[in-house]
């Protein structure tokens, strides 16, 4: 008996005479225990009938097509699209000017990074659908809708992008624009040809991120006021499940944001792997 | 100093010196790394510098094509004044290879890629020329069989070789390498020393830094030694090296040459000689 309560302080025995070992398998199953519970607990509780019936109302959701795809799908892409170039382009500006030798190209880089990532991106729309009309009377945004949830996604994932781009341009090593320089580039033919296309090989990961994060706030689109044909999938579901009183548009909206997204995510692990390792 | 003479006499007839360096001096902020060297290097020549780390060799040659802005003093290669007003330094900078320690290959170019792509971009020559001219040069340095490989692919000798073929593209008057083979694995040194030897008797104009003192007695015309930031003395390899004049030059080849025996009462056998130094 006393050799094996030695044996059991050894392992750190408990008041009670629980190994720690034991303690931890104990504590473990507790949490499966109440995780189990809960789920247990929610499915008990819905009402399954009313859930099919608002939210996977096949009929409902079979009338949905193709229009949720040619237009929902269709309009989320091509904002997400516009955005993101217009972010793309502006993020790599912006990420010059604030890597410049020039003082006032940086204060305004990191004043429009500052500013525009601290607002709220709704905001931002209202900015656009808005403030843009009153501030240059007459003027109109190219493109329309497309050229409007372009231009204020653009705007926020400007600020966002520069600060990536930064980091990925100051990643690419000194080495790299010496010897550029020393086969007689000017410093932005060095930047062009050498240190921007290998700090976009960097920063290709978190760029993905950004089109996902774009993808899902292009749905901001609604609050500039648009026509049926201009929908993306969020106005198309709320539309669709108002006019039939059923919940389902909004699942279908759902499942198509994640039928761009995941993919999308996949890809981005799929890169970031490639490059731990190394690879090209 | 017998250099310190001879740069006088030659600046009045520019172009006879491929480099001519007077009065050169760099600070990086308090600390002075280059106090003051005149030197000069003639068309067909090859010179070795050579002296302990901080020396100040490499901010030397880096000074050579201006990767490193002197403080004070003039730089003049093939005759063009780098440190004038007027200077086009792409220009300048096209007539002057540069082979680095870490080789600073471009890592997202195949070696043909590396060695192209600055003849396309800033000699303007057309595709097809271009990878003629890379294919003779890669093959002139060994690596015929390696054109379409990247960097990540090659050895450091492999890497390095590429990297001469790179700067030879560009038709340079001058070529400096800094330290070239302090990178490499023992085994690797030779192959890239030998091309560099075909290059030296092929009669280009070299400025190489370099631990190689055997390399510097076979191939170099002149060894110039460096410490402090002063050139202490130059003269022929079989001078320089062999028969040393100086206390400091003796003590760092003491240690560059016979490491084992260096090791043994370092520290204070070149404090002494440091102390005898001054005192001469």
């Amino acid at each position: 008996m006393t050799a094996k309560s030695a044996e059991a302080a050894e392992v750190g025995a408990a008041p009670g005479g629980l190994t720690r070992r034991r303690r931890r398998q104990l504590s473990l199953g507790g949490q499966y225990g109440l995780f189990a519970a809960a789920v247990v607990l929610v499915a008990v509780l819905a009402d399954w009938e009313t859930l099919r019936l608002n939210f996977a109302n096949w009929d409902v959701a079979r009338s949905l097509f193709p229009d949720v795809i040619t237009v929902g799908l269709r309009n989320t892409a091509v904002y997400t699209a516009v955005g993101f170039g217009l972010g793309l382009g502006g993020g790599l500006l912006v990420a010059l000017m604030r890597l410049s030798s020039v003082p006032p190209y940086r204060w305004f880089a990191t004043a429009y990074i500052e500013v525009f990532r601290g607002l709220p991106l709704l905001l931002i729309f209202i900015f656009v659908g808005v403030g843009v009309p009153l501030a240059f009377p007459g003027a109109n945004i190219p493109g329309g809708a497309a050229g409007q949830a372009g231009l204020a996604l653009g705007l926020a994932a400007t600020a966002y992008m520069a600060e990536t781009i930064r980091a990925g341009i100051e990643a690419v090593p000194k080495g790299q624009l010496e010897a550029a320089r020393s086969l007689g580039m000017s410093h932005s033919r060095a930047m062009r040809s050498i240190v921007i296309p290998q700090a976009f090989r960097i920063i290709i990961p978190p760029l993905t991120n950004e089109l996902v994060l774009l993808c899902k706030d292009s749905s901001l689109v609604l609050f500039l006021g648009i026509t049926l044909e201009q929908r993306e999938l969020t106005k198309f579901g709320r539309d669709l499940a108002g006019e039939q009183g059923n919940t389902t548009p909004i699942i279908v909206a759902g499942i198509c944001y994640l039928i761009i997204t995941i993919p999308l995510s996949l890809l981005a692990r799929r890169l970031e792997a490639r490059q731990r390792r190394g690879q090209r | 100093m017998k250099g310190a003479g001879e740069p006088a006499a030659g600046a009045g007839r520019a172009g006879r010196s491929a480099v001519e360096i007077r009065g050169l001096r760099k600070s990086f902020g308090t600390n002075e790394v280059l106090r003051g060297v005149d030197f000069h290097v003639a068309p067909g020549e090859v010179v070795c510098v050579i002296g302990p780390s901080g020396s100040g060799k490499s901010t030397l040659l880096r000074c050579v094509n201006l990767l490193e802005e002197p403080t004070a003093g003039t730089v003049r290669v093939t005759g063009v004044d780098l440190t004038g007003p007027e200077v086009d330094i792409d220009a300048a900078r096209r007539r002057i290879g540069m082979v680095f320690q870490s080789f600073n290959l471009f890592p997202h170019l195949t070696a043909l890629g590396n060695v192209v792509i600055a003849q396309r971009k800033v000699l303007r020559r057309a595709r097809p020329e271009a990878e003629r001219i890379a294919r003779e040069l890669l093959e002139r340095v060994g690596l015929a069989d390696k054109v379409g490989s990247y960097p990540a692919q090659l050895s450091g000798g492999q890497q390095q070789r590429v990297a001469i073929a790179r700067a030879l593209a560009m038709g340079p008057e001058v070529m400096l390498f800094d330290e070239p083979t302090s990178a490499l694995d023992p085994e690797l040194v030779g192959d890239v020393l030998g091309v560099m030897r075909g290059l030296a008797e092929a009669g280009m104009t070299m400025l190489v830094v370099t631990h190689e003192m055997s390399f510097a007695r076979e191939v170099a015309d002149r060894v110039v030694f460096m410490d402090g930031g002063v050139i202490v003395e130059e003269g022929p390899p079989s001078r320089v090296i062999d028969d040393p004049a100086h206390a400091r030059t003796r003590a760092f080849l003491s240690r560059v040459l016979d490491p084992a025996a260096a090791r043994i009462g370092d520290a204070a056998e070149s404090d002494m000689f440091r102390a005898a130094d001054r005192d001469a």
